[in-house]
């Protein structure tokens, strides 16, 4: 059934090849079966700043889109992971998205403690089956980085695997946590990695696994990524394997040899913070969580950033971005390209940076500089 | 469905807890985990077996046994060969290695090709289960003379090396949904964490940081965190700290100078992942060694390919399985021969005049051996 929608409403759109310029012109595949509602013109969209830097960065975002006339009116919910006292704000939030379809979100703490909450991000992932998550990694022109020419998206399965969330303790001291791969989770991330890769020009899609040691679990992943490969292989996108130790010291050495990269939910987490690491931080590095129904865009890299919270010192550029990326998605490309292009040149002057990019400017200095190229 | 799930989860467990109780009275017996405890021969030598392998592995073995007598170091070899047999219908080590390791409990051993065909399982696997080797060390330091991206790196990494996402426990519930079971037991955990601090304590680094996700895998690798907590009360003067895996993996790739005080300690996968990594940030896993610390034996190894391509040629660069030797003579706590001879290896890298291949030389393998030599 996925397979017959997923190719209907794929056939039913144009292509266009456009030249990636900057990771934020990437086209997100749409899979959605209804839009979200554009009322006298305008979008409401859900926000949920986080925890740590959230608030900062969030309000970066709300400044920039005011200034730049962006038709946006935001339904915002503090949620915080850092209290389990109510949770009457997340499941509001929750509601909201339903409802708006969209959304626009920074990182919620999460306690490491068992017998805390258990993770409002994933929670929000899994209830609104938000099953792939897109993380970019790209060179920022303008800031160079000990590597050079790095172009990458990982696709990551948001709502199995590592992260199932199902755990016992079937003996004092003995504890099992299953990983749970299913062929229906694995054929849909697949077709996503390769709809992306096919509306954005892409060469190469290459899943990343560990089935030499997990050979029932990663091996359906990877022999299910190997099937839909053959549906796309008249496209002329070629497909490749890589195991995940591998991949990561690949990674660091030559990461140019990366396109996109399909994998099971907890390699993502490994790969996008290495990733992350070899262009510039998680201040930079934007973010997406897709589904059939539901899209929220979040910083791809995931950090709370609790040590530097209420200092207005963070990089607002990866919240940004993601807003940028969630502009497309809504089909306001005018205001995406503006910010965009926006960010872009306010980096590449190297004028005003924030202290992670080896500045000594402010959030809200970075803000104003966004604003003053617009 | 979920009964059937449980049984065989419960079968594989039952026989993997039953080890675990035998070794955790063991760990009790032995104060220091992981301790050399061989003795000398008549001849006032240690014996250690050495495993040279496939591929290159003879060549670099050989590179080895050269530069140690040169350097008079006070082992004799035992060279065994550990071709996998297949005994009712398992991967099996020959008797002869498999009493060579016992006997002298300490090895060393040259890169493996692990046999295609059924029924065969990874020889590193098959050694692990064998000798019960529970801790993986892998430090990783910048080489001078070697320049990759990164200068700055010395980063210490011990690896839970017999369960966790290598349990091997795994069944497809029905068709198109399988379950991998991740293990995490206290007595493993326990193990591995005593092993790390006393690590730091011998090595002078003097902290020890233990890498998990606990906030999303709160009981397992929760209980790895709470043992490694736990264990840290028995080190007062060892500094302990934990930080949940994104980050590590951020922070390496950055500036992995930041992790050059302190051990880093984690559950199985997530060992495997950075220590290749880290492998990435020098020059590869030609440059690291590696160690597997054991209840009944202990195996040095390069963790490198056999390369097939290069094999006999007296092409290949014996650095990994030297440094491997050394972090053998310090586990025997040779540690003078263990100085002399690695001052020797990094000289000749750094000095840039007889490298192999692979770093960008012309020389041979034994024209680098013998630039070694001379250098001792």
């Amino acid at each position: 059934m996925l397979r017959t929608l997923t190719t209907k409403k794929f056939a039913s759109t144009a292509f266009k090849l456009a030249p990636r310029a900057m990771s934020t012109e990437t086209i997100v595949p749409h899979m959605q079966d209804s839009q979200p509602a554009k009322l006298g013109g305008r979008y409401t969209v859900t926000l949920i700043p986080g925890d740590g830097i959230g608030q900062e960065t969030a309000s970066a975002v709300k400044t920039i889109f005011k200034a730049c006339n962006v038709p946006v009116d935001w339904e915002q919910f503090d949620v915080s992971g850092y209290t389990t006292a109510d949770d009457t704000t997340f499941k509001q939030s929750v509601e909201s998205l339903r409802r708006n379809k969209v959304g626009l979100k920074g990182i919620l703490y999460t306690p490491v403690s068992s017998l805390g909450h258990s993770s409002f991000n994933v929670t929000l992932r899994k209830d609104l089956d938000m099953y792939a998550s897109l993380v970019l990694c790209k060179n920022i022109p303008g800031y160079p980085t000990r590597h050079q020419n790095v172009d990458f998206a990982i696709i990551r399965e948001n709502t199995e695997g590592e992260y199932s969330g199902l755990e016992h303790q079937s003996y004092p001291g003995v504890v099992e946590s299953l990983k749970v791969i299913t062929r229906h989770k694995t054929e849909r991330i697949a077709r996503f990695a390769f709809d992306f890769a096919l509306r954005n020009g892409r060469k190469k899609v290459t899943c990343i696994h560990k089935a030499n040691i997990m050979k029932l679990a990663d091996g359906l992943f990877l022999k299910t990524c190997r099937e839909v490969s053959k549906e796309y292989a008249s496209s002329g996108i070629k497909f490749d394997d890589m195991i995940v130790d591998n991949t990561s010291m690949q990674l660091v050495a030559k990461p140019q040899q990366f396109d996109v990269m399909v994998m099971p939910n907890l390699y993502g987490n490994i790969v996008s913070n290495v990733g992350a690491g070899l262009v510039g931080g998680p201040g930079i590095i934007p973010g997406c969580n897709i589904g059939r129904e539901y899209a929220v865009f979040e910083p791809g890299c995931r950090h709370v950033g609790k040590d530097i919270q209420g200092r207005n010192t963070a990089n607002p550029s990866a919240m940004i971005l993601s807003s940028v990326m969630m502009l497309r998605h809504l089909g306001l490309d005018d205001h995406a390209n503006k910010i965009a292009n926006a960010v872009a040149k306010t980096i590449a002057s190297g004028a005003v940076r924030t202290p992670d990019m080896g500045g000594a400017s402010s959030t809200t200095d970075f803000t104003f500089a966004v604003i003053s190229n617009l | 469905m979920f009964a059937r799930q449980h049984t065989i989860a419960f079968k594989g467990l039952k026989a993997l807890y039953a080890k675990n109780a035998v070794r955790s009275m063991s760990a009790v017996a032995n104060s220091m985990p992981g301790a050399f405890a061989g003795k000398k021969n008549a001849n006032g030598n240690y014996t250690v077996t050495l495993i040279p392998g496939d591929g290159i592995g003879p060549e670099i073995s050989e590179s080895v046994v050269k530069i140690y007598k040169a350097a008079g170091v006070p082992i004799e070899w035992e060279p065994v060969s550990v071709t996998p047999v297949l005994k009712n219908g398992k991967t099996v080590i020959p008797d002869e290695a498999l009493h060579s390791v016992k006997k002298n409990t300490v090895a060393l051993k040259g890169p493996l090709a692990t046999p295609i065909g059924k029924g065969h399982v990874s020889l590193n696997l098959t050694l692990r289960r064998t000798f019960n080797l529970y801790a993986n060390v892998r430090p990783c330091k910048s080489i001078k003379g070697y320049k990759t991206l990164y200068d700055d790196v010395d980063t210490v990494l011990i690896r839970e090396n017999t369960e966790g996402e290598y349990s091997g426990i795994e069944h497809e519930v029905v068709d198109g949904v399988v379950q991998s079971i991740k293990l995490i037991t206290k007595d493993a955990s326990d193990r591995c964490a005593r092993y790390a601090f006393n690590y730091a304590v011998e090595t002078g680094r003097n902290r020890v940081t233990a890498v998990h996700k606990a906030n999303i895998m709160k009981l397992s690798d929760g209980l790895f965190l709470q043992s490694c907590q736990e264990v840290a009360k028995e080190y007062p003067d060892v500094k302990f700290d934990d930080l949940l895996l994104d980050r590590a993996c951020l922070q390496i790739v950055m500036d992995p100078s930041v992790y050059s005080d302190t051990v880093m300690v984690m559950p199985n996968l997530y060992g495997d992942i950075l220590s290749d990594m880290s492998a990435g940030l020098i020059g590869g896993l030609g440059l690291t060694p590696s160690g597997n610390i054991g209840r009944d034996a202990s195996i040095f190894e390069a963790v490198h390919g056999t390369a097939p391509d290069i094999a006999g040629q007296d092409k290949a660069n014996p650095t990994a399985l030297l440094l491997s030797s050394i972090m053998m003579l310090r586990h025997m706590s040779l540690n003078q021969y263990a100085n002399q001879i690695e001052k020797a290896v990094l000289k000749v890298i750094s000095d840039g005049k007889a490298l192999t291949g692979d770093l960008g030389g012309k020389s041979t393998n034994t024209q680098f051996t013998e630039a070694i030599i001379s250098e001792l």
